[in-house]
């Protein structure tokens, strides 16, 4: 894993949070839609707020692209789970709503968990797989087929 | 009934989305490390690469009906149910998922960090 690495997942983590915040916002703004009136929705995206969290979710489905194209997905679901922390501080300190007991508990659950995962390896390498390693950890018995094989046109 | 309507949506976004994030690790895998190809070959061939993949456009497609399922969802339950329950039935899901469908060598770090998330997620609602 490279600095540039944990960037990409930080901005998953980030972009989602702050991309739901803003939907969240610019949602109760805009007020209740009813399933009748569905073409409705499409309006919304004129809210400011909301297409600003357009923004910031398209921007964060790229990095998570980024991300599954070089590590595995279950790794980086748990280790972009911060984002839910992120949600609760936001809830807590912008949008001033009360953080229990509970909430913080659960807080300490994923933080717990994205501890677990990123202490281990980020992608499962399959004896057939012929991408380099990329130095976190050792090549596995199989794996020294000649590289670049896969990047051909 | 209207208890079982929820539940049967919540089971369908969790089963939507977990074959969208399957089939779009999947299509990221085949289409190899975004950066280097981008630093090689351009945006452009990036782009071109990731939107002819076949396991990104029914993704895509899973994932839109993951969102409408929500809708649904949403319509019958409370959103304090809704949300957490298919958010953390989701990661359970996945890395079941992700060990049968993509061969990842799930260990107990994965899987506790797995559980860990998700009873997190459902705490964060309580």
């Amino acid at each position: 894993m490279t600095f540039r690495k944990y960037l990409v997942l930080s901005g998953v983590t980030l972009f989602a949070a702050i991309g739901d915040s803003l939907l969240a916002r610019g949602m109760k703004q805009v007020g209740n839609i009813s399933l009748q009136r569905l073409p409705d929705v499409i309006l919304t995206i004129l809210n400011p707020w909301v297409a600003l969290g357009i923004i910031f979710l398209l921007g964060f489905f790229a990095a998570y692209m980024t991300a599954l194209s070089w590590a595995d997905l279950t790794y980086v679901l748990p280790a972009t789970s911060l984002g839910y922390v992120l949600l609760a501080l936001i809830a807590k300190f912008l949008l001033h709503e009360q953080v229990t007991t509970t909430r913080w508990l659960g807080i300490a659950l994923i933080s717990a968990g994205v501890g677990f995962v990123t202490q281990g390896p980020a992608l499962t390498r399959h004896p057939r797989d012929q991408k380099e390693a990329s130095g976190d950890r050792l090549a596995e018995p199989g794996g020294t087929r000649p590289v670049g094989t896969r990047m051909d046109p | 009934m209207k208890h079982a309507y929820t539940w049967g949506a919540v089971l369908a976004v969790v089963l939507a989305s977990t074959t969208g994030d399957v089939l779009l690790s999947r299509a990221m895998k085949q289409v190899g490390d975004v950066g280097e190809l981008w630093r090689h070959a351009g945006l452009l061939t990036v782009a071109g690469r990731i939107l002819r993949n076949p396991s990104f456009l029914l993704g895509i497609l899973a994932m839109a009906m993951a969102f409408y399922s929500l809708l649904f969802a949403l319509s019958w339950g409370d959103v304090s149910l809704v949300a957490p329950a298919s958010a953390s039935l989701t990661f359970v899901a996945n890395a079941v998922a992700a060990k049968i469908f993509l061969h990842e060598r799930v260990d107990h770090r994965r899987w506790m960090a797995a559980l860990l998330v998700a009873g997190g997620v459902l705490l964060l609602a309580a």
